[in-house]
């Protein structure tokens, strides 16, 4: 499996997921994709099916009917991958968590690897984090956990309530 | 012709492995030259064998309630369409008479077929994007085809034999001005066949998430790119055997360097063209190809009929 995380790091496919951004990350994330940071040197590249994704960005205040659609997409991506979400919003809601559609933290529903906060994080912040990410799933001190059991146990739950 | 010979030929050289490789490099070539044209430094030389190689070990998900034998079985298909391909132009270019008459008409149709198993694949998709971008490519195939054939029959005309090994041991037709017409037509129209800006509709990005190609993932998907990577490479070769071949045939270096110079001037065009257009709508395309393009090559055809 070492080797095929190893195989993972050196070409990553980014698929851009947006759930009811307030769309800075997502311009953030957009900045971090030009030439002027070259991430292709690293081997990442922006796709745009699910099917080809290897890195979600995951970027927003997910409300519910944005998390039962997320569930259904990270059942759509083909193992292994990594989620890694981008900005404040998506580790604890920050300035919406009271309001009355934050459903609940993404975590809890999302296998989530690496978390950056910022709001909106620098395009610099997103390449650093994703270079951590990366050295720490070579050496081993990671895995990607979506290996790690089922993250839609309760996806029956939120149809319910939505 | 020895059978076990033949296998070794389509799995080595200079069939599946030989061109596979040359095609992902020939991609490297792409993508750095797209950097350098962009101002910035571009993946590393072995980028490709990565990508391929961590498409491999994807999990392969089908979708429910497609064709999925169909599915499953058009990245096959193209894959062994430009083997095959490949295989018949380098056994000409290693050796005039090793082929048989009419093996450019096998190759004009063996070409078709790695299109025909986006096309396939699309709409065993059942996904409603994978339609549009399948119905784009079966577009641009129908645009683009009629104006290639008219190009090809140039040096045809010029030989006056449909044998590839005749064309590459006769005048190179790129030196008269029936020739160069052809020449240009038929970049035009490798340009649409690799699906490159400005006409990669059948698999716009950010229009169709990924078009003709969306639900594919994994190691069909690795043969998908791994087919239009062999494509890359075998089109401007075959440019080259047809309207450069008397300057890369005969004996000792001097063929092999100019052969593999103007095989770099070939895809370096394709790229330039590819970092300095738009994407076209497919209207526009099937009018450009059906217009000035076919008007072209038939004045092509004309003048190598009277000689010039």
């Amino acid at each position: 499996m070492s080797g095929a995380i190893n195989a993972l790091t050196r070409s990553i496919n980014v698929f851009h997921l947006a759930g009811s951004a307030c769309n800075n990350c997502d311009i953030e994330i957009l900045d971090a994709l030009t030439p002027k940071y070259d991430l292709e040197r690293f081997g990442i590249t922006l796709v745009g099916s699910i099917r080809h994704a290897d890195m979600l960005l995951v970027s927003g205040v997910f409300n519910r009917k944005a998390a039962t659609r997320a569930q259904e997409l990270l059942q759509q991506a083909p193992k292994p991958y990594l989620v890694v979400a981008i900005g404040g919003c998506p580790a604890s809601g920050l300035m919406f968590r009271d309001s009355y559609n934050w459903y609940r933290q993404p975590s809890g529903y999302m296998n989530i690897d690496a978390f950056i906060p910022g709001c909106p994080p620098k395009p610099e912040a997103i390449i650093s984090a994703v270079v951590k990410l990366v050295e720490a799933l070579r050496s081993g001190a990671l895995a990607p956990r979506c290996l790690q059991g089922d993250q839609l146990a309760d996806r029956a739950r939120v149809a319910e309530t939505v | 012709m020895k059978g076990n010979m033949v296998i070794l030929e389509f799995l080595l050289f200079p069939g599946l492995l030989f061109t596979a490789v040359a095609g992902l490099l020939t991609s490297w070539v792409d993508r750095k030259v797209t950097a350098l044209v962009q101002m910035r430094a571009g993946p590393p030389f072995l980028q490709p064998f990565y990508d391929i190689r961590k498409l491999l070990i994807k999990e392969t998900c089908v979708p429910e309630g497609g064709s999925i034998g169909l599915f499953l079985l058009a990245p096959l298909l193209g894959l062994a369409a430009v083997t095959l391909a490949s295989m018949i132009l380098w056994r000409t270019l290693l050796d005039a008479q090793a082929t048989f008459v009419g093996d450019l008409i096998v190759l004009v149709y063996l070409l078709v077929i790695p299109a025909l198993a986006v096309m396939l694949g699309a709409f065993a998709s059942r996904n409603p994007l994978a339609s549009l971008g399948g119905s784009r490519e079966v577009k641009l195939m129908i645009a683009y085809e009629l104006p290639l054939v008219l190009a090809i029959v140039v040096p045809v005309i010029h030989a006056n034999s449909i044998r590839l090994g005749d064309l590459l041991t006769s005048h190179p037709p790129v030196f008269s001005l029936s020739g160069l017409l052809a020449l240009l037509v038929a970049i035009c129209c490798m340009q649409a066949k690799l699906t490159i800006v400005p006409f990669d509709m059948p698999e716009a990005e950010t229009e169709l998430s990924g078009g003709a190609l969306i639900e594919y993932s994994g190691p069909p998907l690795a043969m998908f790119k791994i087919t239009r990577a062999m494509m890359l490479f075998t089109l401007p070769v075959w440019l080259l055997v047809l309207f450069f071949g008397g300057l890369v045939s005969g004996p000792g270096w001097l063929p092999v360097l100019l052969g593999f110079f103007v095989w770099f001037v070939l895809v370096a065009v394709t790229i330039v063209i590819r970092n300095t257009t738009p994407r076209v709508r497919t209207d526009q395309a099937v009018r450009f190809f059906w217009g000035p393009v076919t008007v072209v090559a038939a004045v092509a055809v004309m003048l190598a009929w009277i000689g010039w």
